[in-house]
């Protein structure tokens, strides 16, 4: 698996750190160095690429994940502080649900989409307890720069009626 | 039809270059980085490489490493591969360097000071440059064009009315969400070693010229191979070339694969912008708002280098006048030298910016005169049979009246304004308001600019029977691949899935052109379509054209006879009958078509706080045949959404010549939230000439939105912005001045 090992953040032996998490619903263990940043690891070190770096500073959200259920900038988490907790990355979602996104033309480059796809997809697993909020308020935190977001938020509307009830 | 690529990418599953496993051609991979230019002009005194750092262990490129010309191929090849002792521009490439370990090459090149003796920049275009400052000819002017119909000065000596206005617009940065990246490596072939470049790029063919330039090599000895590219805009036009020759050189020189993979901040700061202008109207109009004579200048911001601004000018000074009729039309446009980073491509290419300052004019004489902004554009927008700016002939059959008039129902304009009004009579600090522009954007390349590039595509018979499409346009969101496959088996009467089109690739695609312009359904669909008649063509032997269940087993049989042979079309690109341009003079066929739209903009304006709201925006557009409407309304909203932000929120900030807000956090794209949604209509009047019936959608969405909401902020408040961003900062003063 490990692919891309070779370009992850190096440290010395001694400084390194060991973490075990729960990765899509695995239990894992990884070797990580004290400065390393979770997106890195899933990266480089698990070959995870789905996860995409937009912007490295928490703005854009391409790099989203879920982190104990809740959407979390991959970018901003120190790899270290993800022991004992659980990580679901895009490779945990199955293309076969991803239809109504497809249909409305969600993605167009594809570059902010796995991003918008893990939040979207917490939005749709929370909506009734999220009932104040608009989606595209939900959706704020993901910035695309192709589709000017109607088709996210239809694809996201559509897949939250074709879903409604069911759980990820 | 769904988006091809459209599962894999949601599910994360497409790899872009930084995504791809280091094994194969990649096995070994250096990490590549780039020393660039602390200051905006100057001589180089010396790179000091910091101490602490053992320097033999790390790849080092300088200017001497350069087999070929130290230039980057374009219109001048005036711009260095690496700047070669002198600097024109902040963050401009001066060395290289590359290691395994990215962090400790991060903290080398952190260690390393480039010592510049400074001498005066330009930073400002709009002043004429003083002595110290001459850096091109006498003047620093880049290019000067100009477009001459009538003669303006006899009716300004006579006009009844005469109103003037100077607009500007702002640099904006594409923020496409995939950073440029780039691998190298070198292979073994047979003339040779054989340098291959692989990465997101919009212009293979561009970057094959560049690297073959500077390199020494011709076209056996260098690939490129286009890898998925997540978002361009213009963006990864020319500047891809650059780093495609970083990233070759490191190789070479390392004899190892080398990946240069910008990260967000050396994006924004070094790659380039959208072209800032300054545009001056004089017109002269009669009471009923007819315009009788358009005096117009144009000055651009070209940057350091002249890279693409010849051209960006060109498109700029022919869509000034806007979609109007007039008689007597002076346009002069200048492109300026200075010293920030060259402005290059994106999306629109000129155009947005003259219309913008075309379309905010309109509404300023309707008001001058105390008609409506409807009402100046009914007086003047062209008819089929009147004639544009340089003398073509506006025929196809579109009826841009009838364009305006759906417009205003659709959206149902009067009981907006009347609303509006109502609203802001009662709103204690809320004011409301509408707007509108009227748009046209030529599609395809300027004048003879299809001509010479001369554009090719292969359609190949495999020996399943499918049809592979060959050719260099790229696939970077705006679905070229979905549509070339839609085209393909239209044209062919096949499914879908019997089409494949080819990764470009410069070894098995023929020059296509470049993926800009919105040329790529239009022409080069166009040219997919006769590839695939031509085929059908060869194998039917002189009777009918095969076609459908006939082409597949004809195709099948030529290989069972033909075992290991290639079976393959060309088309060549040919013109329209009839379109003739003399681009000396500016006289003719600036295109063989143009695109138009309207744009309805209802604004909310917060008095207390200056913001502006769009709260709805509506956009109508006559693109020719829509393919595929998902991706051609994708096109809209994106591009709209793109525009609303140049128009109110993307304020490049710079210092001592360099973006100082390189980042996301300070640099302001819209957000979900900060939009309404964008509703697309569609006036479909099949283009002859254009693949599968289509004229160009990529551009003209980015041309109405930022006259249209400025338009609509004057209604609002009464006060006159003239230029964008239109920022808190720069409306607070301007309301504080209306009474
Ligand atoms: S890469 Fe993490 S938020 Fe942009
Ligand atoms: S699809 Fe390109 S950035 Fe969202």
């Amino acid at each position: 698996m490990n692919s891309n090992a070779a370009h992850k953040p190096v440290c010395a032996e001694s400084d390194a750190i060991t973490i075990a998490f729960t990765l899509n619903g695995k239990s894992h263990t990884a070797k990580v160095a004290p400065g390393e940043r979770l997106l890195d690891t899933l990266r480089y070190g698990l070959a995870l690429t789905g996860t995409k770096e937009g912007c490295g500073e928490g703005e854009c959200g391409a790099c989203t994940v879920l982190l104990d259920g809740l959407p979390a900038n991959s970018c901003l988490v120190p790899a270290f502080q993800v022991r004992g907790r659980d990580v679901r990355t895009i490779e945990s979602i199955p293309a076969e649900r991803l239809g109504p996104l497809l249909e409305s033309g969600a993605t167009q480059c594809g570059a902010c989409t796995p991003g918008v796809v893990m939040t979207a997809a917490w939005i749709r697993d929370h909506r009734s307890e999220l009932q104040s909020f608009t989606t595209r308020a939900l959706m704020a935190g993901n910035l695309c720069r192709c589709t000017g977001y109607d088709g996210i938020i239809d694809g996201l509307e559509r897949w939250i009626a074709s879903e409604s009830g069911g759980r990820s | 039809m769904l988006r091809i690529e459209g599962l894999s990418k949601l599910c994360g599953a497409e790899r872009y270059l930084d995504d791809e496993p280091l094994e194969g051609p990649l096995k070994g991979c250096l990490w590549g980085m780039t020393v660039r230019s602390p200051v905006s002009r100057g001589r180089i005194r010396d790179i000091v490489y910091g101490a602490g750092f053992n320097w033999s262990e790390f790849v080092v490129v300088t200017p001497d490493d350069i087999p070929g010309p130290n230039e980057t191929y374009l219109i001048e090849n005036d711009q260095p591969v690496l700047a070669p002792g002198y600097v024109r521009h902040m963050h401009e490439p001066v060395a290289l360097i590359a290691h395994a370990d990215r962090d400790l090459l991060r903290r080398a090149l952190a260690s390393i000071r480039v010592q510049v003796d400074p001498e005066p920049p330009v930073l400002d275009f709009r002043v004429p440059p003083r002595p110290e400052q001459i850096q091109r000819g006498t003047d620093n002017v880049i290019k000067q064009l100009r477009i001459c119909k009538g003669d303006v000065e006899k009716v300004f000596a006579t006009a009844p009315i005469i109103v003037e206005g100077e607009y500007e617009t702002g640099a904006q940065e594409h923020v496409y969400i995939e950073n440029n990246a780039m691998a190298a490596w070198i292979e073994d072939g047979p003339a040779g070693d054989v340098v291959v470049v692989r990465g997101s790029m919009q212009c293979p063919y561009y970057v094959l010229n560049a690297v073959k330039h500077a390199l020494k090599r011709d076209e056996t000895r260098v690939r490129i191979m286009q890898s998925p590219t997540g978002g361009g805009f213009g963006g990864k036009e020319d500047y891809p070339s650059t780093i495609a020759l970083h990233a070759a050189l490191l190789a070479l020189k390392a004899q190892k694969p080398v990946k240069i993979v910008y990260d967000r901040s050396e994006d924004m700061a070094a790659t380039t912008k959208r072209h800032p202008s300054l545009v001056r109207h004089k017109t002269a109009v009669d009471r009923n708002g007819r315009l009788l004579a358009q005096k117009i200048e144009v000055i651009l911001d070209g940057g350091a280098y002249v890279t693409l601004s010849p051209v960006v000018l060109s498109r700029g000074i022919i869509h000034a006048a806007g979609p109007y009729s007039c008689d007597h039309v002076l346009i002069e446009g200048r492109a300026m030298l200075t010293n920030s980073v060259p402005y290059g491509a994106f999306r629109g290419f000129g155009a947005p910016q003259t219309i913008f300052a075309v379309e905010r004019h309109m509404d300023r004489i309707a008001q001058k005169l105390g008609i409506s902004p409807l009402e100046v554009r009914r007086v003047n927008l062209l008819k089929d049979g009147q004639t544009t700016s340089t003398q073509q002939t506006i025929c196809g059959g579109t009826d841009r009246h009838a364009l305006l008039e759906r417009a205003l129902g659709e959206t149902d304009y009067a009981r907006l304004l009347a609303q509006a009004e109502e609203f802001n009579r009662e709103h204690p600090y809320l004011r409301r308001g509408v707007g509108i522009a009227t748009v046209l954007h030529g599609a395809g390349f300027t004048g003879n600019g299809e001509v010479y590039l001369n554009s090719k595509v292969d359609v190949a018979g495999l020996p399943d029977g499918r049809l592979e499409v060959l050719a260099a346009s790229t696939e970077m969101g705006q679905g070229t691949n979905t549509v070339f496959t839609r085209l393909a088996a239209d044209a062919a009467d096949y499914a879908t899935d019997d089409v494949l089109v080819g990764m470009p690739d410069t070894f098995r695609v023929p020059n296509s052109g470049p993926t800009v312009a919105s040329r790529t359904v239009m022409v080069v669909g166009k040219l997919i379509e006769r590839a695939i008649s031509d085929l059908a063509a060869q194998l039917g032997g002189g009777g009918s054209p095969l076609r459908g269940k006939a082409l597949k087993d004809a195709i099948i049989a030529w290989h069972r006879v033909n075992g290991g042979g290639s079976l393959k079309a060309r088309a060549t690109y040919t013109p329209p009958p009839n379109v003739k341009f003399d681009d000396k003079k500016y006289i003719g066929d600036a295109y063989a078509t143009f695109a138009w739209g309207v744009c309805v903009a209802h604004v909310e304006v917060d008095l207390r706080t200056a913001a502006v709201r769009v709260l709805h925006f509506t956009s109508l557009q006559d693109i020719g045949k829509v393919i595929n409407p998902t991706l051609a309304r994708g096109q809209v909203q994106g591009g709209t959404v793109q525009a609303i932000g140049w128009a109110l929120s993307e304020e490049l900030k710079f210092k001592d010549g360099g973006m100082a807000n390189n980042s996301l956090t300070n640099y302001i794209i819209p957000t979900s939230d900060d939009v309404p949604p964008i509703r697309v209509l569609f006036h479909e009047n099949p283009y002859e000439h254009g693949g599968g019936g289509a004229k160009g959608v990529g551009e003209l969405p980015m041309d109405g939105p930022a006259p249209a909401i400025l338009n609509a902020v004057a209604h609002a408040t009464g006060c006159d912005p003239l230029a964008i961003p239109l920022t808190p900062e720069r409306l607070m003063p301007l309301l504080e001045a209306t009474p």
